[in-house]
């Protein structure tokens, strides 16, 4: 009866509707056998840092195309913060248009990974896979 | 009173990632959820619970939302319980009905969960019903449950909450669809969405002639008109469902309701932990692929089979 399944929030924080990415990763996590919770295009950090509260998700992967990500995704991750959700206990990812110089801002953020473009969504399922917390 | 700084104490507190947390426990059908729901259940039972159901596409999620929102107007808090369809073949999900219930977000007394399906195929997932109990438990005023989008048979909504409200759209089939038993059935109150599209009004006499049909029952279920995006015809939905309280509370209903729940769930526990016990009792043994070589032979018919399972474990 116990059933353990990974959960994850998949958010666009921003005001690009690119949400193509964000779909495919979703799907291909879904694919994986994991739970997928969608938020859709232009999420505030507030709004990302509610789904994560609520939904108590052990993933939670950002997706950006706008360029904004060093102003927005330090918001994002004060929002979860807040909300008890942070990197010491749950899976951060990103994705999208990321210059590598931005790198290592994200990783010191908590980010584990950034994936671009050309990325292969098996690796994206072996890294959540991998990489997700052990339930506390 | 549980251990502070524990995860029941925490939700005792009011903490709502103890709440978020426990609802894991709970779907998860973990020891620490069952525990926490023993310990809880005393306090459940007071949240008022409106199911939400009809087909993809009809706008559960829209109505959903602005339901959320008319209640909050109304001083009420609210837990939202959103269940949509695992996959088949790899237990996946795609939970996306927080995309149409983005404004909820800034409203900390609005707790919204969704859930996968998880193989079950009533409309809900098997801990829906624990998961109310928990909101229940946390204080919440009124649950909304959105089911999967449901078709004709997807009916275990109405076994879950008091009441049920069925959302139909205009240009889904003719009146004979509405008239096959099932979901039709199960509705305390009628929404027709999308209201500005054509065929509405046809619609809604098309409702009307098939409740005229109905054998005399002590409430009707009452049809309102809506457009959900545009906020139109929502006040009259909530006054419907009010009116189907009154009329559970003043009739008797609600009671039989739940006791009839109450049995309902036991039953379902039961069997699905009697039938549980008998595959840990197969363990390795191999007597459950016999018997299924034997019927996929030819050689035996389903009934024997499992009467022949059942009685070998009985008997092992």
């Amino acid at each position: 009866m116990a059933d353990r399944k990974i959960r994850v929030l998949v958010a666009k924080p921003g005001l690009d509707g690119h949400d193509r990415g964000a779909k495919v990763v979703a799907r291909a996590l879904r694919d994986a056998g994991m739970e997928v919770i969608y938020t859709g295009i232009r999420q505030t950090p507030h709004m990302i840092g509610e789904a994560a509260l609520q939904e108590d998700v052990d993933v939670v992967g950002l997706s950006i195309l706008s360029g904004a990500h060093l102003e927005l995704f330090p918001a994002v991750i004060e929002a979860c913060r807040d909300r008890g959700v942070a990197p010491e206990n749950t899976l951060f990812f990103c994705g999208g248009i990321i210059p590598e110089d931005d790198i290592p801002a994200l990783s010191d953020l908590g980010f584990r990974a950034v994936f671009g473009p050309g990325a292969s969504t098996n690796d994206i399922v072996e890294f959540v896979r991998e990489h997700v917390k052990a339930p506390a | 009173m549980p251990p502070s700084g524990s995860l029941q104490a925490r939700f005792l507190e009011g903490d709502r990632r103890a709440l978020a947390r426990l609802i894991t426990e709970v779907e998860n059908g973990t020891e620490a959820g069952r525990a926490a729901l023993r310990a809880l259940y005393r306090r459940a039972g007071r949240a008022r619970t409106i199911g939400i159901t009809g087909p993809p596409g009809a706008g559960k999620s829209t109505l959903t939302n602005q339901f959320a929102k008319a209640l909050r107007a109304r001083g009420q808090t609210v837990g939202i319980i959103a269940v949509d369809p695992s996959s088949p073949y790899t237990q996946g999900a795609i939970l996306g009905d927080r995309v149409r219930m983005q404004e909820l977000s800034s409203d900390p007394e609005i707790f919204m969960r969704s859930l996968a399906s998880r193989g079950a195929l009533g409309g809900l997932s098997a801990a829906t019903l624990d998961v109310i109990a928990v909101l229940d438990a946390f204080g919440k005023d009124t649950i909304l449950i959105e089911t999967v989008g449901a078709g004709q048979d997807e009916v275990e909504i109405a076994g879950a909450a008091q009441t049920t409200v069925l959302v139909n759209t205009p240009g889904s089939g003719d009146d004979i669809q509405a008239m096959k038993a099932g979901i039709m059935e199960i509705a305390d109150v009628l929404a027709v969405n999308k209201a500005d599209l054509p065929g509405a009004d046809l619609l809604v006499s098309q409702l009307r002639a098939l409740l005229s049909l109905l054998p005399d029952r002590a409430w009707t279920p009452p049809i309102v008109k809506l457009i959900a995006t545009e906020e139109v015809g929502i006040d009259d939905l909530v006054t419907a469902c009010d009116d189907h309280w009154e009329f559970l509370a003043s009739s008797g209903r609600l009671r039989e309701q739940r006791e009839e729940r109450a049995r309902h769930q036991i039953l379902t526990l039961a069997r699905s932990q009697l039938l549980a016990g008998l595959m840990d009792d197969e363990g390795g043994g191999g007597r459950l692929d016999h018997l299924t070589r034997a019927v996929a032979d030819g050689e035996l018919d389903p009934h024997t089979a499992a009467r022949e399972w059942i009685d070998q474990e009985a008997l092992a």
